[in-house]
């Protein structure tokens, strides 16, 4: 297939879908699946069938659409009817939905909201969860199938790419620095100084890498853009790599994400025939090639330079930087690691500019970000917001706050490098700096809610559990430091510990933060830090009662 | 919580005892026969199609193992060895990497393979009772097998599910919106159910 011959395709896909009266969109992520998503596409195919409805009502699947707790989820659009939602929807629904909604909105009735049994399964786009959000990366993902490219071309899709195609290396560099995209895996360093880092060295083979190893617990924004919208970061690579004059691309993605393994290689080989991908792209003369890696379920190869050694087939663990990747990555060449939400903001960048993208934000922190918001929280899901939101109002108006009669006690960001804020700090606009200032960090999207039931101390002893099992063991502050730090945490929890063992925490935890050779030693201290910091009284409370400090 | 596991390759060939001192250097080339192994082995050729599609790629090792582990549902030491054999990697290296991921398994898994999740979402809404549940539903600890191989339960780390917390996946099957007390219940319906295993889903696609 000739690039030309997709642009056809794709404009029959978007006519195609304009001669559907009625379009049911069933989310087709993890998830959903999880619930029985399948099962309900089906059976709702079935039924429109049934009732010979095929050529007016369209049934296929998308992305995540974000209200994971309430899935699994389908979209209903219609030419005259706004826009929305079914929610918690179980097979044997089908032929009630398409009775009481569809077949009456094909007849032109109005349904404001149906009585009876879908009742309490109709969700309007105007409740706050749907309405605060601001969707940039995920603006495809429970839109579009995800396993038609034409859809994503309909979209504006390789649109970034073809204008990639026309701007110079350092154009496209420039571009990226001035829309102030900071990477989005947490740490923060800003893509168009990495790209231009890389860029600058001489070699005549260098990497692009994308960074799919979704590692903290509690998080699922990766998977979910991976799943619902692979085009869109394979464009991303493919736009980084003309920014860097780069000529082959790995995916790395974590083996517990099969779905979103299979969607890439999909993608990957529809790009191919349609000369998205491989030599010669779009006329142009340049060529790139993708692999897909695995991971193996290691927290440590999110790490940019173990992620490398893990590619390379090896143990992952880190080694010193510098030499940074960008000099010296992938065997031994210049190699630029991304995270997968970095690169899928990078097509829209190119077709509507920096300044359409740092119009959004705060002065530093420029653009959306994707959460994962969950535990105690009513509305459990992927959302995306503009930076300098304030946490109340991603908590408590997105998220609708507990929605039990127990009270939010803190939320943590940042998963396993993060740490706890408290309630009082809600009215915090979240930015990068903002985060670090409270003793967390923005770290790849995951925001967990505790709520008055839940323990910080346990939460903290949680934490520094899953770091110091997923410890490589190369360097000694972290291997022996978090050891002995979990081991003084074990003692509060069960109620033997001494106000001396918090200050011997605090001592551990300052060699860790300085002595460690990467990031995940460097940040294991953060969720127990900021834990003491904001909720001491939770500490002392647990320690031995006779060494309790008298007030 | 997920530990690292113990080595549990077994007997080994080409040492003296169990205990790790090596009689004779191991040449995975030439090694000891192997006693027929109890747990299933993949077949022979099937291993060199593995070995063939990767052993040309720089740095596959890891995809070669995962290949293997999809088909056979673990890395069986036999099987590792062959596989080190035809694509020129030591046994040792193998083994290495076999350890550092968790992802990998030594073992063969029992019938059902029982996933607790606990990833953060998931431990705030009591993951530890029902994993504690589970373990005394099944009389087995966390990492073990029933005695008749029906079962075996693990913790994992996040099976990404996160707003249907807590979740417990068997086969890839996810359960989720679990109440703390419910292991019993899943128990049961895993037997309504009958979720197959990863290795005989592919067996059954080919």
């Amino acid at each position: 297939m000739k690039p030309e011959e997709l642009e056809v395709k794709a404009a029959a896909e978007l006519a195609k879908q304009q001669t559907f009266e009625v379009r049911l969109i069933c989310c087709s992520s993890t998830g959903c699946q999880s619930s029985g998503a399948a099962a309900i596409q089906d059976a709702l195919k079935a039924e429109v069938k049934a009732r010979q409805l095929d050529t007016k009502v369209q049934v296929g699947g998308s992305g995540c659409m974000g209200l994971c707790s309430k899935g699994p989820l389908i979209r209903m659009i219609s030419k005259t009817q706004k826009e929305v939602l079914f929610s918690e929807i179980r097979p044997e629904m089908a032929a009630t939905i398409v009775e009481q909604v569809v077949v009456p909105v094909l007849e032109g009735k109005k349904i404001e909201k149906p009585g009876g049994d879908l009742e309490h399964h109709w969700l309007d786009q105007e409740e706050p969860f749907f309405a605060m959000q601001h969707r940039v990366v995920l603006e495809n993902n429970g839109r579009i199938d995800p396993e038609k490219i034409e859809e994503y071309y309909a979209h504006n899709g390789y649109q970034g790419l073809r204008k990639a195609l026309t701007m110079s290396a350092e154009e496209i560099c420039k571009e990226m620095l001035a829309s102030g995209l900071r990477g989005r895996g947490g740490a923060g360093f800003p893509t168009g100084l990495k790209w231009d880092l890389t860029r600058k060295v001489q070699s005549d083979v260098k990497y692009v890498i994308c960074n799919g190893d979704e590692g903290d617990p509690g998080a699922f924004m990766d998977r979910s853009v991976l799943e619902g919208d692979p085009h869109a970061v394979i464009e991303g690579m493919l736009i980084a790599a003309r920014a860097m004059n780069s000529t082959n691309g790995v995916f790395y993605i974590r083996a517990e994400y099969p779905l979103a393994v299979e969607r890439v290689e999909k993608a990957l080989r529809q790009a191919r025939v349609a000369g998205l991908v491989g030599k010669n792209i779009l006329n142009s003369g340049w060529g790139f090639e993708f692999e897909i890696r695995l991971g193996a379920g290691a927290f440590v190869c999110g790490e940019e330079t173990a992620l490398i050694a893990s590619i390379e087939g090896r143990r992952g663990t880190p080694r010193p930087r510098p030499p940074f990747p960008a000099v010296k990555g992938l065997w031994d060449q210049p190699s630029c690691v991304n995270n997968v939400e970095t690169l899928a903001n990078v097509p829209q960048i190119l077709v509507k500019g920096a300044q359409w993208f740092a119009s959004r934000g705060t002065e530093k922190s420029k653009g959306t970000k994707v959460f994962a918001l969950t535990g105690k929280i009513k509305n459990n899901g992927l959302v995306e917001v503009p930076m300098g939101m304030t946490l109340r109002d991603i908590v408590e108006v997105i998220g609708g706050g507990t929605g039990t009669e127990h009270k939010i006690k803190a939320i943590q960001t940042g998963g396993p490098s993060g740490g706890m804020i408290p309630e009082s700090q809600f009215d915090t606009p979240m930015s990068y700096e903002n985060l670090q200032q409270l003793g967390s960090m923005m770290g790849s999207g995951g925001l967990i809610v505790i709520d008055d039931q839940n323990s910080v101390v346990e939460l903290a002893q949680f934490y520094l559990d899953f770091c110091v099992d997923e410890s490589c063991g190369k360097c000694a502050p972290c291997r022996i430091g978090g050891t002995q730090m979990l081991h003084l945490l074990n003692k509060i929890v069960d109620r033997k510990g001494t106000a001396e063992d918090i200050k011997t925490i605090r001592k551990i935890a300052k060699a860790m933060q300085k002595g460690s050779l990467c990031a995940l030693g460097q940040t294991a201290p953060n969720p127990t830090l900021s834990a003491i910091r904001h909720f001491e009284h939770e500490f002392t409370e647990r320690l031995q009662p006779a060494a309790t400090p008298k007030a | 919580m997920p530990r690292r596991k113990s080595p549990p390759w077994g007997a080994r060939p080409g040492r003296r005892d169990g205990r790790g001192t090596m009689s004779t250097p191991i040449d995975v080339a030439t090694t000891v026969k192997v006693v027929a192994p109890k747990a299933p082995a993949a077949p022979k050729d099937e291993i060199t199609l593995i070995a063939n599609k990767w052993k040309n790629k720089r740095g596959s090792l890891i995809m070669a193992l995962h290949d293997l582990q999809s088909r056979v549902g673990f890395v069986p030491r036999e099987s590792a060895m062959k596989l080190g054999h035809q694509m020129g990697v030591p046994l040792a290296r193998i083994y290495e990497v076999v350890t550092f991921y968790n992802y990998f398994k030594l073992e063969a898994p029992g019938k059902y393979v029982i996933s607790v999740c606990t990833g953060t979402a998931c431990h705030i809404k009591g993951s530890k009772d029902l994993l504690d549940g589970m373990e005394k539903e099944l009389n087995v600890k966390e990492g073990q097998s029933t005695p008749d191989k029906e079962y075996h339960l693990q913790a994992v780390r996040c099976l990404g599910c996160c707003g249907l917390a807590p979740v417990v996946s068997v086969n890839g099957k996810v359960y989720g919106k679990l109440k703390t007390d419910d292991a019993h219940h899943v128990i049961e319906q895993i037997q309504i159910d009958k979720p197959m295993a990863v290795a005989d889903q592919e067996a059954l696609a080919e």
